[in-house]
């Protein structure tokens, strides 16, 4: 194996490990905030629970939730950065040591032969890995194992364009009210508009991993995601959907354009464990792990 | 109130439960979820013997991570997973097996308030992702079975625990249901901001 093979493995092992077992700082301070401003027992002893789960997680190294999800890696791949396809494999790799040496949950589910035991199945689609052709020599790559019972409350519809914006926002709030306590609140919220009935999910996704309590860089979507956060939260779902403390933490917007006919939205949510990490490899081996949100 | 109960716990002190209060248990806690629900439901039906017994001790809805270290299986994480999923057949699993506690994350339905109602069984909350403060209060794993079949997350894990909580008594004996009420709160504030929003 070449050395930079073996440094992208590595790496991408480091970043499932920091994933799992560090909870990023910036939400451990808003989870905080969170706790002390809950004025009814019942959710601030959630937010308690949490917190003190997310420092043994840390201080031990172990994974802060039994659930490491399905392991899904976003990477973005530089022009001159020394490997191709070949990094798909490293990153199968890494995933089949990362659950013997996190370890992680083996998630993976083969419908006809059972649990595949290395988070590793079916005709390579899992881990989930979205490649990037982007300019430059480095290699960026995020780790974002994500968790079932937030997955599941997932929500997609192809909206009648005439409902316009106001039919968008509505539909947000119902995935919300939907998802109630069973994907571990409070949430981060992705929202997908436009693009198609696939890309709007995808982008939602994305959307989570936007700079936290960053606004878009649009104005209108900007009021938008202001608009959605205080709405939601005005739901009550509260921690864990016991009406008591914040229902989501944040809310962002990535938008494409649609066709005339369609209007797809894509509503993607996190459990409070928004578990990713990221690192930069540069074309000579040097990796940049970068632990900020 | 606080509750420290011990396994095999008597229906009394289970009737004795109040949505909201706060309940830790030692003693026997067993983990099952989907495949393992279904797996025993219709072992029972065909008149087979299951390898545990759920009566009076914690079933938890929980897939841990789990690591043989020495040759012995411990403990990595193991919280709460989504008992919802588990509403389609609760109410015939407890009215099959009388547990004495069902534990999990996200609340149960109707179905399952009616038979915790019916035959003495409550659901504890534990907090969701908490998995390493689910894995402090479990002492011990006694015995797995199902592992080979169901894997790691379905199978049965039997676990010897200390205190292991809190848990928020969420559905009682007494037709509360702390999620269901909160769910239509919800659902009434969704419904008024949904009519008043603005395009």
């Amino acid at each position: 194996m070449t050395e930079i093979s073996k440094i992208v493995e590595d790496t991408a092992v480091e970043l499932l490990r920091i994933a799992v077992t560090e909870l990023p700082t910036e939400y451990v301070k808003v989870l905080e905030e969170a706790m002390e401003e809950t004025e009814g027992a019942v959710g601030k002893a959630q937010l308690t629970n949490i917190l003190e789960n997310v420092v043994i997680a840390r201080e031990n190294s172990k994974p802060m939730c039994q659930d490491t999800g399905i392991v899904a890696f976003m990477v973005k791949l530089g022009d001159g950065f020394p490997l191709r396809s070949e990094v798909r494999e490293i990153l199968i790799k890494a995933t089949r040591r990362a659950t013997e040496e996190v370890p992680l949950r083996p998630n993976a589910v083969d419908m006809f032969k059972g649990n595949t035991r290395d988070n590793v199945g079916l005709n390579g689609h899992v881990p989930i890995i979205y490649f990037d052709l982007v300019e430059g020599d480095d290699l960026e790559l995020i780790a974002l194992p994500k968790g079932g019972g937030s997955t599941n409350i997932a929500a997609h519809r192809m909206l009648k364009p005439g409902l316009g914006m106001k039919g968008v926002k509505q539909f947000v709030i119902e995935a919300l009210s939907n998802a109630g306590s069973l994907g571990c609140p409070p949430y981060f919220v992705g929202v997908g508009i436009g693009g198609g009935e696939d890309l709007c999910m995808k982008l939602a996704k994305e959307a989570l991993l936007k700079p936290f309590r960053v606004r878009s860089e649009y104005q209108k979507v900007a009021a938008i995601e202001a608009e959605l956060l205080e709405k939601v939260n005005e739901l009550g779902i509260g921690a864990m959907g016991l009406g008591e403390g914040p229902t989501a933490l944040d809310l962002h917007v990535k938008m494409a354009a649609r066709h005339p006919a369609s209007l797809p939205v894509g509503v993607v949510i996190s459990c409070w464990a928004l578990r990713h990490a990221r690192a930069v490899i540069s074309s000579d081996g040097e990796v940049e792990i970068d632990k900020s949100v | 109130m606080d509750y420290h109960l011990k396994t095999p716990v008597p229906e009394d002190e289970i009737r004795k439960l109040k949505m909201g209060d706060l309940v830790y248990v030692t003693g026997t806690v067993i983990t099952a979820r989907d495949e393992a629900h279904l797996k025993a439901l219709e072992l029972h039906e065909k008149g087979e013997k299951l390898p545990v017994d759920f009566k009076d001790v914690g079933v938890f809805h929980c897939g841990p991570i789990m690591k043989k270290v020495d040759g012995e299986w411990t403990v990595i994480a193991a919280g709460p997973t989504t008992s919802a999923r588990m509403e389609i057949f609760q109410d015939n699993f407890i009215e099959t097996f009388r547990p004495a506690l069902i534990i999990g994350k996200g609340g149960m339905g109707d179905r399952t308030s009616k038979a915790c109602q019916e035959y003495g069984c409550a659901y504890g909350a534990f907090t969701g992702g908490a998995a390493l403060l689910a894995a402090r209060g479990i002492k011990k794993v006694r015995e797995v079975h199902w592992l080979e079949e169901l894997g790691m997350p379905e199978c049965l894990w039997v676990y010897d625990v200390e205190d292991f909580g809190p848990m928020i008594i969420t559905i009682d004996t007494h037709g509360n249901n702390m999620t269901q009420d909160v769910k239509e709160q919800v659902t009434a504030r969704m419904e008024k901001i949904m009519a008043e929003m603005e395009g």
